[in-house]
């Protein structure tokens, strides 16, 4: 954006009203910025002072500017401005938490090393008066050489005195000085200076030698010869030798410094005050009372998503089927119908339900982080999670991904570690989701439940398809971790911030930009994924005769619709009248309904056998032949990739019960009764479907990946097609492995 | 002189050294754990990892593993 407006970088430690400041500053005037490799935001936006205008950037929270990873070096990057096609900031405004002054101000003391104008926002004075101290800012700006603006950004004060300091600063450009380091470090830097030449500005120059395995470093490694890497390391030696190591002096230095500008403006009072945060964590972070109230809060959390979001979803359904029956009636049967209804309406519907539980589960999130329960919730569950190499902020998104792993991957950005959040991410789809569950119904419902099973097999049976997710992630996670996702152990030092009461506009905020961010970037695929499928399994929809299926099953599906009218006339005039000539006839239409429903049901079932998603199923048979599938189960697997939830449909229309809602359990039952009923084609008369098959189909489900909006929304937050490429064959191949190995141990006594 | 997670809920220490130059130890002393800063634990986890404490004006949740390499002198 070179608009030729001042361009002002905002940077700040988390939980110091960082994003509040920039949304009251810029207002609804935002966009996201993406970096190419980088999985982190920064938002861009601007305003307007005395007419003139000025572009806002908001890098994302840090502690410190010694980068990492390619995410931590965005805001280093952009502050010293080597972003292609961006200026240097004009202007750094560095937002400090009043209450928490010293290690605040750490930070500030890197951003004025770099030279840039730096503009203090002294945030949340209110805090630090209620904790007992007083800060006179006038007396730190004049210790740090730098403007100090105190001001409260959640309640809007300050912000105007903020936006003039800033004009002025702007137009002053006085350079900036950090603190002085001891001179053998400054030698040293000199030195290494000179060996990497003058391409690099000196700011990473002090970093490459602060930061042992930091980003600089190994990027310089990349590019360099080996003798580098010993300089640096001889460096470092001779750092230590003359008593300042890195990285210890790079803390003391600006420590020391940090306490000499505070002494005389910073008083706290002589007895540190009680304050709530002390009240209510000696409860929340207790071992037992903090559990227990952890898991309540879970409970009460998931439950009120699936109160509140329960109705919404079928409100979409209803909307989808009542759009798609509109259609239906509008347009004349043949491929432009089916599109739109089969494909478009279905494939659009596919995208908003997911809606009211991403929308509720990022209000929830937001909530949690704003008043500065996210950090207990990861602390008490850390233990269990560092066990598969995770940690505690790991648990809410895999927890989530019980009901969805959309909005369960989503919620995963809570964890600032990236790898950590890359393995949560790929392991967050084996979570048995809700979608899976109408399979495990039908199936338990057809083979493992009756009089000749226990009483306890369907229970049993549902728990072990729920708990191999649970288990099975885990271990993938350590599989990741110690593979591919392999590194240093993260740290896991984690602030747990001030309680404060949620901000109401921050999270309805919080809660539409992520379901906006879904709609668009996901949607698209997930759209584009569902008619794929839909032209698979409707093309070629002629039959040998070159008759159409569509329009064979259309006028079938009409006559069908005429008998049932009058049927419904009949059973009403005998309802009043009895007469045996009429409930004759009513008999004779009812069995002529029948007679229609298995004539369509047999288009069906020739029509889908014989659509390209058929023949890839035949030809795949001996693929699935292992996990002891046919070529019908293994096309309905196939069909169901895209969305698992299209599973039991698809059943119901190659086993001739027609498609239903896989949620009504008649429909359910209907369909177990035909499954049971199935055969082998190859005319032995065996049974289709045992007791192993059905576990095999059920594994199979349970850890297979077969919905193209986790796919997506991987994709979306990876910001890469590696992952859920990655995601999708892992996924597959395990569910293969695993849904085999359940058939042929079963299969072992027979 | 111990280490920092032996302490017990309600125990102060003074910071006396920090082992390592890697992330961890970096990140640590950016936080503000250097010698002779005071340090108060104020909870551990319901399995006993990690443990929350009190330093300068804020409170910081870390492992045991990284506690250890802090030594500190009772206070």
């Amino acid at each position: 954006m070179s608009s030729g407006h001042p361009n002002i970088a905002f940077v700040g430690n988390p939980n110091t009203g960082k994003t509040t400041l920039f949304n009251a500053l810029t207002g609804l005037n935002q966009r996201v910025g993406n970096y190419p490799g980088v999985t982190v935001e920064t938002k861009k936006g601007r305003f307007h002072w005395q007419g003139r205008t000025f572009d806002v950037i908001d890098l994302p929270g840090t502690y410190s500017l010694a980068a990492r990873s390619p995410d931590e070096m965005v805001a280093v990057d952009v502050i010293l401005g080597r972003n292609a096609g961006e200026r240097k900031p004009d202007l750094v405004v560095t937002i400090v938490d009043a209450s928490n002054l010293e290690r605040n101000l750490y930070l500030t003391t890197q951003v004025l090393e770099i030279g840039v104008p730096v503009v203090v926002a002294l945030n949340m004075t209110d805090v630090a008066v209620n904790q007992g101290m007083t800060i006179d800012a006038a007396r730190l700006s004049r210790n740090l050489g730098i403007p100090v603006v105190p001001m409260q950004a959640n309640k809007g004060k300050g912000l105007d005195d903020l936006k003039t300091t800033i004009a002025g600063a702007v137009d002053a450009s006085l350079p900036s000085h950090g603190p002085s380091f001891p001179d053998a470090f400054e030698t040293e830097v000199r030195q290494l200076s000179q060996r990497v030449g003058d391409g690099m500005p000196p700011f990473l120059v002090r970093r490459l030698l602060i930061d042992v395995g930091g980003y600089t470093e190994r990027l310089l490694a990349g590019r360099q010869n080996g003798h580098l890497a010993a300089e640096i390391q001889a460096a470092r030696e001779r750092l230590a030798l003359a008593g300042c190591p890195v990285p210890a002096v790079e803390a003391r230095t600006r420590y020391g410094w940090i306490r000499q500008a505070t002494t005389g403006c910073l008083q706290r009072p002589a007895e540190r005050p009680v304050t709530w945060t002390d009240r209510i964590d000696a409860v929340l972070t207790h071992r037992a009372a903090g559990l227990l109230v952890f898991l309540a809060m879970m409970f009460l959390v998931f439950q009120m998503i699936y109160v509140w979001a329960t109705p919404l979803m079928d409100l979409i359904s209803a909307g989808q089927d009542a759009v798609g029956g509109w259609l239906s009636g509008q347009l004349a049967p043949g491929p432009l119908r089916s599109l739109l209804v089969g494909g478009v309406v279905n494939g659009v519907g596919g995208v908003l339900v997911f809606l009211p539980q991403i929308l509720l589960l990022f209000a929830f999130i937001a909530v949690l982080e704003d008043c500065g329960y996210m950090a207990r919730a990861a602390f008490l569950m850390d233990r269990l999670m560092a066990g598969a190499g995770l940690n505690g902020k790991s648990f809410i998104p895999l927890l989530s991904s019980v009901a969805c792993a959309v909005p369960g991957i989503m919620a995963a950005r809570v964890i600032e570690n990236r790898r950590d959040r890359f393995a949560t991410i790929l392991v967050a789809p084996l979570m048995s989701c809700a979608a899976r569950l109408p399979v495990y119904l039908l199936l338990i419902g057809a083979f493992l439940s009756g009089d000749d099973h226990a009483w306890w097999t369907p229970g049993v049976t549902l728990f072990g398809m729920y708990a191999l997710g649970l288990v099975v992630a885990p271990l993938v996670a350590f599989a990741l971790k110690s593979t591919l996702l392999r590194g240093a152990t993260p740290v896991f030092v984690m602030e747990m911030p001030l309680y404060k009461v949620p901000s109401a506009r921050l999270i309805v905020r919080r809660s539409v930009e992520a379901g906006w961010m879904f709609v668009c970037r996901a949607g698209t695929l997930i759209l584009a994924s569902m008619i794929v499928v839909w032209a698979l399994l409707y093309f070629p929809h002629t039959d040998a005769a070159g008759q159409s299926y569509d329009l064979q099953v259309a006028s079938k599906q009409d006559a069908r619709d005429e008998l049932e009218t009058e049927i419904a006339a009949l059973e009403k005039a005998i309802e009043q009248t009895p007469d045996a000539v009429e409930e004759q006839r009513l008999a004779e239409l009812t069995e002529k309904a029948q007679g229609l429903d298995d004539e369509i049901h047999a288009l069906e079932e020739a029509w889908k056998g014989q659509s390209y998603l058929g023949r890839a199923g035949k030809w795949l048979e001996p693929v699935v032949r292992p996990l002891g599938w046919d070529w019908r189960i293994g096309m309905a697997a196939l069909a169901s990739f895209p969305a698992r939830e299209v599973m039991v449909g698809t059943l119901g229309l190659i086993f001739r019960e027609g498609e239903g809602d896989p949620g009504d359990e008649d429909y359910r039952a209907g369909l177990g009764q035909r499954l049971q009923e199935a055969r082998w084609e190859d005319g032995s008369g065996r049974q289709l479907f045992n007791v192993p098959v059905a576990l095999s189909v059920m594994v199979f489900f349970a850890l297979c990946c077969q919905c193209a909006s986790t796919l997506a929304v991987i994709k979306r937050e990876t910001n890469s097609w590696r992952w859920p490429l990655f995601t999708f064959v892992y996924m597959t191949a395990l569910a293969y492995l695993g849904a085999a190995l359940v058939y042929q141990i079963g299969s072992l006594g027979s | 002189m111990t280490s920092l997670d032996r302490l017990g809920v309600g125990q102060r220490g003074c910071v006396h050294a920090l082992a390592g130059t890697d992330a961890i130890a970096q990140r640590l002393y950016e936080m503000g754990l250097i010698e002779g800063e005071v340090v108060e634990v104020l909870a551990f986890a319901p399995l006993g990892d990690p443990m929350e404490i009190r330093l300068r004006d804020f409170r910081l949740s870390l492992r045991r593993s990284e506690a250890n390499r802090i030594t500190v002198t009772r206070l």
